[in-house]
């Protein structure tokens, strides 16, 4: 296990299973990513912190396409998101492109975004037929094993409006991990809860990160399950990364002011 | 009264036809308003343009020279239509650009975050919309969908203006034939209220119907005295 997280930390290998260079997005004239370099080994585990507005959020939905970077590149193992290669040269490319160099990607959402009028079941059963064209029978089977997994079994023939907020998202994580993705992207996942449900997602977070080779880019707010996780981690304040390195480091003795002030700021909570 | 009483069934054949025409309008009315709000959503500039342009002309131009235009001034260019094709036409054409505003708002009104669920999750685009957006943007429609029926019924009394023999036009010939409409326009008052009321109440129906379709129904969701093991119409999950 050492010697692989070793292996993983030095991500700006050519091998990195994500890559994003040199990205930049205004929204509306305000500059929320500026410039930022992201590299993703596979198996490795991100950890993505700082305040809000800082950009985090936007690199996640950028890793899947939900938006376009106004410059930069990102690749996703050997297919760039938005661009194709013709005659050795990168064109840009269109939505249809990225919605094939995306597929790798999963995402879990704050807002759980379950389908309201599918059951638990259907929910991660669906997308499984869907996207892998699997039969209805083997994606349930495959889907109860998921919900098995996430400890949500016996409530499968229920609705997400019946479902705790805590169940919702453990219901969207068994959703996403359905499609069997490369990378996931957990984006705050447990801020829309209530804090005695943050426990149970957390953990089967925890229990996923150590089970799998998936690479994982987690937005959070929760320093210490970060430092548990996480291979790496970094810090972002204003639309840049001001400090990257190893939980140990990062988190308990940053370099930089600025991650001092923001893990102070938490603390203090 | 009793004078009008031997033309009750000339005016019930009247019914017929209003009914008619106002289910045949219906049915083009709803089509035509979801492929102009597609049109009105669509990602290519000409395509609003067009869709918005089609909207306005029909919601900004009386309903009464469109129906004349229809009538009288297509066949001078070739186009000759039947008084009923006309009319269903006229009526359908302008009530569909009602409700396409209704339509648009109606899918709009599902959340950015269910839309982006189905992106992160790669769903084909189609099942995105029919399985996903269209189920919970259905049961929005609906009570507006009852709102256009019954102004289409009263909308339909146009038509008797291009010699089609719907209720008010065979109201007015009594009326002209008795020499008095004190009591005959009354009845047909009645008439059109009683099939307002018909139209209401069958509507009510559908939003039940509609609202169990897209899994919202509420003794469902109680779990009370069900367990459904479904919540979606079988068509939704179609290849």
């Amino acid at each position: 296990m050492q010697a692989e997280t070793a292996g993983a930390r030095q991500s700006s290998t050519p091998a990195g299973i994500l890559e994003m260079r040199g990205i930049r997005k205004e929204f509306d004239g305000r500059v929320v990513l500026d410039d930022v370099d992201l590299d993703l080994a596979a198996g490795e585990k991100l950890a993505l912190i700082g305040p809000s507005g800082s950009g985090k959020t936007t690199v996640l939905r950028m890793a899947i396409g939900l938006t376009k970077p106004d410059a930069g590149l990102i690749r996703i193992e050997d297919k760039y998101l938005w661009h194709e290669q013709r005659d050795g040269r990168l064109v840009p490319a269109g939505e249809k492109h990225a919605r094939v160099a995306r597929r790798p990607v999963g995402m879990v959402f704050q807002q759980f975004n379950l389908f309201p009028h599918f059951t638990a079941l259907e929910n991660v059963r669906e997308p499984m037929v869907q996207v892998l064209r699997l039969s209805r029978d083997e994606a349930g089977s495959r889907a109860m094993e998921l919900l098995r997994k996430v400890g949500l079994s016996e409530h499968c023939h229920k609705r997400p409006g019946q479902l705790s907020g805590g169940q919702q998202q453990r219901v969207a994580i068994a959703r996403s991990l359905g499609l069997e993705p490369k990378i996931m992207l957990f984006d705050e996942v447990t801020s829309a809860l209530d804090p005695e449900l943050v426990g149970e997602v957390l953990r089967v977070l925890r229990d996923l990160a150590h089970a799998t080779d998936m690479a994982m880019l987690l937005v959070t707010h929760e320093m210490n399950f970060a430092a548990d996780i996480a291979d790496r981690v970094l810090m972002f304040d204003a639309g840049k990364i001001v400090e990257s390195g190893p939980p140990s480091q990062v988190l308990v003795t940053p370099r930089m002011p600025r991650t001092r002030q923001f893990l102070r700021a938490v603390n203090d909570r | 009264m009793g004078a009008v009483a031997p033309y009750v069934p000339f005016l019930l054949g009247g019914v017929q036809v209003t009914l008619q025409i106002t289910f045949a309008a219906i049915a083009l009315a709803v089509p035509v308003a979801f492929i102009l709000a597609f049109a009105r959503m669509s990602p290519f500039r000409a395509m609003r343009w067009a869709g918005g342009f089609v909207i306005e002309t029909f919601r900004g131009s009386s309903a009464v020279v469109q129906l004349f235009w229809a009538f009288y001034v297509l066949p001078l260019f070739g186009i000759n239509l039947s008084p009923v094709a006309a009319g269903i036409l006229v009526l359908g054409l302008n009530e569909g650009s009602y409700f396409s505003e209704v339509v648009r708002a109606s899918l709009r009104s599902i959340s950015a975050g269910q839309r982006e669920a189905t992106v992160a999750l790669h769903l084909p685009r189609f099942f995105a919309f029919r399985s996903v957006i269209l189920p919970q943007a259905l049961p929005v429609m609906i009570p507006p969908f009852g709102n256009a029926l019954v102004l289409m019924l009263k909308f339909s009394a146009l038509v008797s203006l291009v010699t089609i023999q719907d209720l008010s036009f065979r109201a007015g010939l009594i009326a002209t034939s008795l020499g008095t409409s004190g009591t005959v326009y009354g009845l047909v008052l009645c008439i059109y209220f009683a099939l307002a009321l018909m139209l209401a109440g069958a509507v009510m129906v559908l939003e039940r119907r509609v609202n169990r379709w897209a899994g919202r129904d509420d003794t469902a969701r109680s779990g009370f005295f069900t367990r459904r093991q479904s919540s979606v119409p079988p068509w939704a999950f179609g290849r």
